[in-house]
């Protein structure tokens, strides 16, 4: 490819800011007794290098599981030890047990940052270039373009590289399982997929769709032949790769069920924080987190979850491709994000990833989606000291996409993919031509509230009486976007088919 | 909608090549300085809290102010800004003074002040034309001198990473340069004008506008062989030059001169008690002079031709001392430098008298010109070599053989700017924004001239890739082992050696390219 260089000058430009990106504050900096999420991965180096392994996630006098208890899957306590070894050799006060706690220094900083960049360069950086190299019907500019505004996404960039996480990781395997399994490659596809479960139990967002697609790739070659073949050799991958995971936690009954308990804190309540989600959202209104039981709001919000996610999942059951099994990717992330139960801000990255993916096929509503993501991160990136960086990088992120795609100009109902939906509604409401005009006047009004929230929360003081307002408006905003991007997705995946379809009857 | 849409459509590649950059410098904010940021603080309160009859004695900082009086008057006009970030910085005793808002201003000063660098860029790509443009984007030799200039990697470490105002400075001299491409000649003429004043390091090119306005615009005509038609020279248009000239001059040393204050003020901007190499050794012909003397002078000791009593002890411990003194090879003086210089720059003027080829020819005498002081000036920075590699980026895109000389030049000049940036977080930046550049540079520029012979040949790709394990050497190995004490500044030593021997080449086969190039009417215009 003769275009190869450009592939590696844009991968080239994707380091380097977040590189930059990485020069910025992290979140807690400074700011005793808990600091924040920077903390809490050292503090995993700390305890996965210092304590026999049996004792990771149990409660003792040298595991405080008040302060910062590990709470991920097995991956990213190995992903820990590794590091700290590392550490270890670089400066063992770094992860002293007990004596490091809090440990603050630039060295310190530097090589937290190297880990996470490391890590990134491993395993999310070769997929999206891997991903973007096979898309399908594009030309050779449209593979670069897409390349680098997946790779100046900025929600990723700076919560990884600002306030400080491994999503790259636990993204990274999950891609990976998207491409595996979308080239047939079923095996090692469900195998990247189970290391990102295993990595951060988040990922259980997207779990439902690999299971639908593999499922109605199983049926469609025929439940009684090849396709119970492939569905048993899927189920072993599966548990195979799950147990070698969970290994050293199998050796009693009680670690495995105490390894579920930190991973699955039910008793955390409905919602953390402020997050763009309907709960939080709702409760401005109606305060349903102190009202209701406890069970109820779990019951509640499974079944809104569930309710909100089977069509899309039926329908990828139904007819499994490669392009529903991205959507179904995006609509299922979007209603876990929205419905389910302990929905952190950050999980909104478990979304941007498959919309990122779509980003070719409709630039204009994927660069919306990922634009309003970065902002409903707002309140927490402004907290961790990195409003400068948000704004630039998302500035940029805007800029690349708006020229490489341009996007205003692909807003008809063929490039917005509506256009079965619209001839169906047609049918019955002859003048219904106003759809792309409508949306386009939704992006300008969500735009600009966006940017006046941004520009409030900067430099305005909330009211006394109401401290959070800004943040809650900002919730709010989102929520009320992710819910039109939830009702468009679906409206996708349901009338796609039966375009194709259509168009095959009229061949 | 419809005014976003024109707004960010209609190939509009060059403001978001200019966008993206803006934004990418605001990414650096954050980034290590090193003292410039504070000799610029102490312009900016000179300035700002001292009458003009003090701006050239005052010396409470040892940053004294010692660029020309513009550029003092351009620091006046940014305190009145700086005032509403933060009044404090804009105190002459406030030494080393610093605050998160004063950095924002500073850094956001420069961002800002490249605008004017944009504008020139814009000017420069508007002087070249598109004839061999391929159907794609990438491929425009437009898109290619936008990125090569816009995203240069010398130009983003050095303004906005090391602290200096280059960017504006450096878009006078294009924009100067554009102007005499468009024939707009006595715009440009002020333009350089005003540069000089701005910073008198333009001085080196001087020449090349001096003998060009004349040879070129004071004489209207040529004979049909290409030589001089004396009978044409026209008086009122080197009136109107050197009245040009006169005016600037006087806007700006004037009021110095009135006040009795020329003396200082000269004796400020050139600091001829300075050693003949900077602290870091720049990547010239006195590097290697240095290097020679120190090897034949060790080989000197072996076979016992020298004396060891009575070689001074400071050159063979250190080396890098302000006053280098020689052993073996007889020592240099200013004047001997400025002699050197002279000789050097002398062919390049010739050519442009008796072989005039127009802006374009104008424009390689200039790079060789400012090469040329770089090669042999005194105490000259590493800084300087962007006086080269900027104007060298316009001749790049014109002409294949132009392009493998750019490519030399650039990446051992780039590479001799890291010692500038020694921090650990600025590691990784500056390795990766000087593999983007280069790999960006070298790819495309092929991609350009693909029908033609390659541009590097196996030597020079050799000498190239050398830089990767010196690289390795330098920052990744050396620490670690027990050299780092006994020869601490080997590293310095070692690149800036290597440099100099990529720049001395670049230097001679541009001297012989601009020789050996057929006259003006054979070579395509462009």
């Amino acid at each position: 490819m003769e275009k190869g260089y450009l592939v590696t000058v844009v991968v080239l430009i994707g380091v380097t800011v977040r590189w930059t990106v990485s020069l910025n504050s992290y979140s807690g900096a400074g700011k005793p007794p808990m600091f924040g999420d920077y903390e809490a991965q050292r503090h995993w180096q700390e305890v996965t290098l210092n304590l026999p392994i049996h004792q990771w996630y149990f409660n003792s006098s040298d595991n405080n599981l008040q302060y910062w208890g590990l709470d991920y899957p097995p991956l990213t306590a190995y992903h820990s030890l590794l590091c700290a070894y590392v550490a270890k050799v670089i400066n063992p006060d770094w992860v002293a047990l007990h004596s490091s706690r809090g440990y603050e220094s630039q060295a310190h900083k530097l090589f937290m940052r190297t880990t996470v960049l490391i890590a990134d360069l491993l395993v999310y950086i070769p997929a999206v270039v891997v991903y973007c190299c096979r898309l399908k019907e594009t030309s050779t500019k449209k593979k670069i373009t897409s390349l680098l505004c997946i790779l100046l996404y900025p929600g990723l960039i700076l919560i990884d590289y600002g306030h400080f996480q491994y999503n790259s990781v636990s993204l990274g395997f999950a891609l990976w399982g998207v491409l595996g399994v979308s080239c047939d490659w079923d095996l090692l596809g469900s195998l990247a997929f189970c290391l990102a479960i295993n990595y951060k139990q988040m990922e259980l967002y997207h779990s439902l769709p690999f299971f639908c697609f593999l499922l109605g790739k199983c049926l469609k070659k025929g439940i009684r032949g090849k396709g119970f073949v492939l569905f048993i050799k899927l189920a072993f991958t599966v548990v195979a790769s799950f147990s070698l995971c969970w290994l050293p936690f199998f050796t009693e009954r009680e670690q495995s069920l105490q390894v579920l308990r930190r991973l699955f804190p039910l008793d955390r309540g409905l919602f953390e924080d402020k997050v763009a989600n309907i709960w939080c959202s709702f409760n401005i209104f109606l305060k349903i987190k102190d009202i209701l039981p406890r069970h109820i709001q779990i019951i509640l919000s499974f079944c809104c979850t569930f309710l909100s996610l089977l069509p899309a999942c039926v329908k990828l059951t139904l007819h499994p491709s490669p392009k529903g099994f991205k959507y179904c990717l995006v609509s299922c992330a979007l209603s876990f994000f929205l419905f389910s139960f302990q929905v952190h801000e950050k999980s909104i990255l478990l979304v941007s990833l498959p919309v990122c993916l779509i980003l070719s096929e409709i630039p204009f509503m994927s660069t919306w989606f990922l634009l309003v993501s970065t902002f409903s991160m707002l309140p927490l990136l402004i907290k961790d000291g990195l409003l400068v960086p948000s704004v630039v990088t998302v500035m940029a992120f805007f800029i690349v996409c708006a020229t490489s795609f341009s996007i205003f100009e692909k807003v008809s109902e063929e490039e917005l993919q509506l256009k079965p939906f619209s001839i169906s509604i047609r049918k019955n409401l002859p003048g219904f031509t106003f759809l792309p005009r409508i949306i386009q006047y939704l992006f300008l009004i969500s735009a600009i509230t966006m940017v006046l929230l941004t520009l409030m929360t900067v430099t305005l003081d909330p009211p006394q009486r109401l401290p959070d307002l800004f943040s809650v408006l900002v919730c709010f905003v989102s929520c009320l976007n992710f819910l039109f991007f939830l009702i468009y997705f679906n409206i996708i995946i349901f009338w796609d088919s039966k375009s194709r379809r259509n168009q095959k009857k009229i061949n | 909608m419809a005014v976003l849409r024109i707004a960010m459509n209609g190939g509009n590649w060059f403001s978001a090549l200019a966008l993206g950059v803006t934004l990418f410098k605001c990414l650096l904010i954050p980034t290590y300085h090193s003292t410039d940021f504070e000799v610029h603080r102490n312009w900016l309160a000179i300035t700002h809290s001292l009458p003009i009859s003090q701006w050239y004695y005052e010396a409470t900082s040892e940053w004294t102010l010692d660029y020309p009086p513009f550029f003092a008057w351009f620091e006046y006009a940014l305190s009145h800004v700086a005032k509403y970030f933060d009044q404090e910085m804009l105190n002459v005793q406030n030494l080393n003074y610093f605050s998160s808002s004063t950095l924002l201003f500073q850094r956001l000063s420069v961002i800002f002040t490249d605008g004017l660098f944009v504008y020139a860029v814009h000017e420069c790509c508007k002087c070249i034309d598109g004839k061999k443009a391929g159907k794609e984007l990438t491929e425009k030799p437009k898109f290619i001198l936008s990125v090569l200039l816009l995203w240069n990697f010398g130009l983003l470490i050095v303004d906005h990473i090391h602290f200096q105002y280059n960017g504006f400075l450096f878009g006078l001299m294009l924009l100067s340069i554009a102007r005499l491409f468009q024939k707009r000649h006595k715009e440009g003429a002020l333009l350089f004008a005003v540069l000089l004043h701005f910073k008198h390091i333009y001085l080196y090119v001087a020449p090349t506008y001096g003998i060009y306005l004349l040879r070129s615009y004071c004489f209207t005509a040529n004979k049909p062989d290409g030589s001089i038609r004396w009978n044409s020279f026209n008086f009122f248009r080197l009136i109107s030059l050197g009245l040009i000239v006169f005016l600037v001059s006087v806007l700006s040393l004037g009021p110095f001169l009135a006040m009795d204050q020329l003396p200082q003020v000269i004796s400020r901007l050139f600091p001829f008690k300075r050693g003949l190499c900077h602290a870091y050794w720049a990547p010239n012909f006195w590097a290697l002079y240095n290097v020679l003397d120190k090897t034949l002078c060790v080989i000197g000791l072996q076979l016992r031709i020298l004396d060891p009593s009575k070689i001074p002890k400071a050159s063979m411990t250190s080396g890098l001392v302000q006053q280098f003194q020689h052993t073996v090879l007889p020592s240099v003086t200013p004047l001997a430098t400025l002699v050197c210089t002279l000789i050097a720059i002398l062919p390049s003027v010739f050519c442009l008298w008796f072989k005039p080829q127009g802006p374009r020819g104008f424009l390689r005498c200039l790079v060789l010109c400012a090469l040329s002081s770089f090669m042999f000036g005194w105490h000259v920075h590493e800084k300087a070599i962007l006086l080269a590699i900027l104007p060298m980026s316009l001749l790049s895109v014109g002409k294949a053989g132009d392009a493998s000389i750019f490519l030399i030049l650039t990446t051992t000049g780039h590479y001799s700017l890291f010692p500038l940036l020694f921090t650990a977080p600025e590691l990784p930046i500056k390795i990766l924004l000087m593999l983007l550049f280069t790999i960006y540079s070298i790819f495309s520029l092929k991609t350009l001239f693909r029908k033609e012979k390659p541009l590097l040949n196996w030597l020079e790709t050799f000498y190239l890739l050398g830089l990767a394990p010196l690289e390795a050497f330098c920052e990744f190995i050396f620490p670690f082992t027990s050299w780092k004490f006994q020869y601490p500044f080997m590293p310095l030593l070692l690149t800036s050696v290597y440099c100099a021997m990529g720049v001395t080449y670049a230097w001679f086969k541009l001297s012989v390219s601009a020789w050996t190039d057929p006259p003006v009417g054979k070579t395509k215009k462009w």
